[in-house]
């Protein structure tokens, strides 16, 4: 039973950690780039999983950001996991202690949390535990392995790979915004907003952080109040 | 030094988002405005995030315009994650190989 959920859990953990470790090879690319060394970047990649969190997180670091700043963008950009967070705690079995719930946290990434919820049975934390293993190993060497490397590819190699992170977010946002008009309406506003205080000279004292946090606050508010989502209706 | 504070600082608060809902505050979010704003709020912040900066990524924006072509079009017909990513880059490569 408990070898049965670890079986699983490794299982299921492969096709992330295989994408994982491609995209956060960019990750470390841009994290030497940046000027951290190879070390520096796997531990990010290793203590953090998430990727917008720390790509933000780079950008701040690289042009010398205040501490505030970032600890305030890390605020907003995560927010989202203490939502997965809440819609965990109530899939997981009882048998589960407090101190396995500390664990169960550190790693509940977007996509660890999509295929565990997508687990037919109550969460149990052997089956966790092993579905987050591979795909933290893989963000972390993946990383390792592009900072370690981007000095040593070509430039051009170098530069195609710079997107490999943006597209992974567009291929986030692009199916919600095809399925549901108002995320469309919020993420281009969301774009219009981070344009204009990135060209309008007015707007040039805007940190790259405080500019993410703003265009994501703004347009997320003008979502909720325009496009409140409907009550859940007959659930617990 | 200061790395290893920025890095220390990243993680401290990204930890407290995950394990406060997960430990101490596991009640159901019930306004239905706090519910809403955060869900766009993975959309919006990712969307920030990538425009403009996608444009200034590469050796020229008109590779970079290529890349979020390319991404586009196969995120809209629902590809996976790594496909969307590895289009992405394929085609800034091959436009930077061609101009």
């Amino acid at each position: 039973m408990r070898k049965q959920e670890i079986q699983q859990g490794f299982k299921d953990g492969v096709p992330i950690a295989l994408g994982y470790f491609s995209v956060s090879f960019s990750f470390g690319i841009m994290a030497a780039g940046g000027g951290l060394s190879v070390f520096q970047a796997a531990l990010t990649s290793l203590t953090n999983m998430t990727s917008a969190g720390q790509f933000a997180g780079l950008q701040i670091m690289v042009a010398g950001g205040a501490l505030l700043e970032l600890a305030v963008t890390q605020l907003i950009i995560n927010l989202r996991y203490a939502l997965m967070s809440l819609s965990l705690s109530q899939k997981l079995s009882k048998e589960v202690t407090m101190w396995q719930r500390l664990v169960i946290a550190f790693a509940n990434t977007d996509e660890i949390f999509a295929v565990a919820m997508s687990h037919e049975k109550d969460l149990s934390f052997p089956y966790i535990v092993s579905l987050q293993v591979l795909p933290i190993l893989g963000w972390t060497g993946g990383t390792a392995c592009g900072a370690a490397a981007g000095n040593l590819l070509p430039s051009s190699v170098n530069s195609a790979l710079s997107v490999a992170l943006y597209g992974m977010f567009l291929a986030v946002v692009i199916p919600a915004a095809k399925k549901a008009r108002p995320v469309l309406f919020a993420v281009i506003l969301a774009a219009l907003l981070s344009c204009l205080l990135y060209y309008v000279p007015l707007f040039s004292g805007i940190t790259a952080g405080m500019s993410i946090i703003l265009c994501t606050i703004a347009a997320s508010a003008a979502g909720a109040v325009l496009f409140p989502i409907p009550e859940e209706g007959g659930e617990k | 030094m200061k790395v290893y504070l920025c890095i220390g600082v990243m993680t401290l608060v990204t930890y407290l988002i995950r394990v406060i809902p997960l430990t101490v505050f596991h009640k159901k979010i019930e306004n239905r405005y706090i519910r809403s704003f955060l869900y766009y709020v993975p959309y919006t912040c990712l969307t920030a995030m990538t425009f403009p900066a996608i444009l200034y990524a590469t050796k020229s924006m008109a590779s970079a315009l290529a890349g979020v072509a390319a991404a586009v079009a196969f995120a809209f017909r629902g590809k996976s994650l790594v496909t969307v990513a590895a289009a992405a880059c394929l085609a800034v490569f091959v436009t930077e190989l061609v101009l």
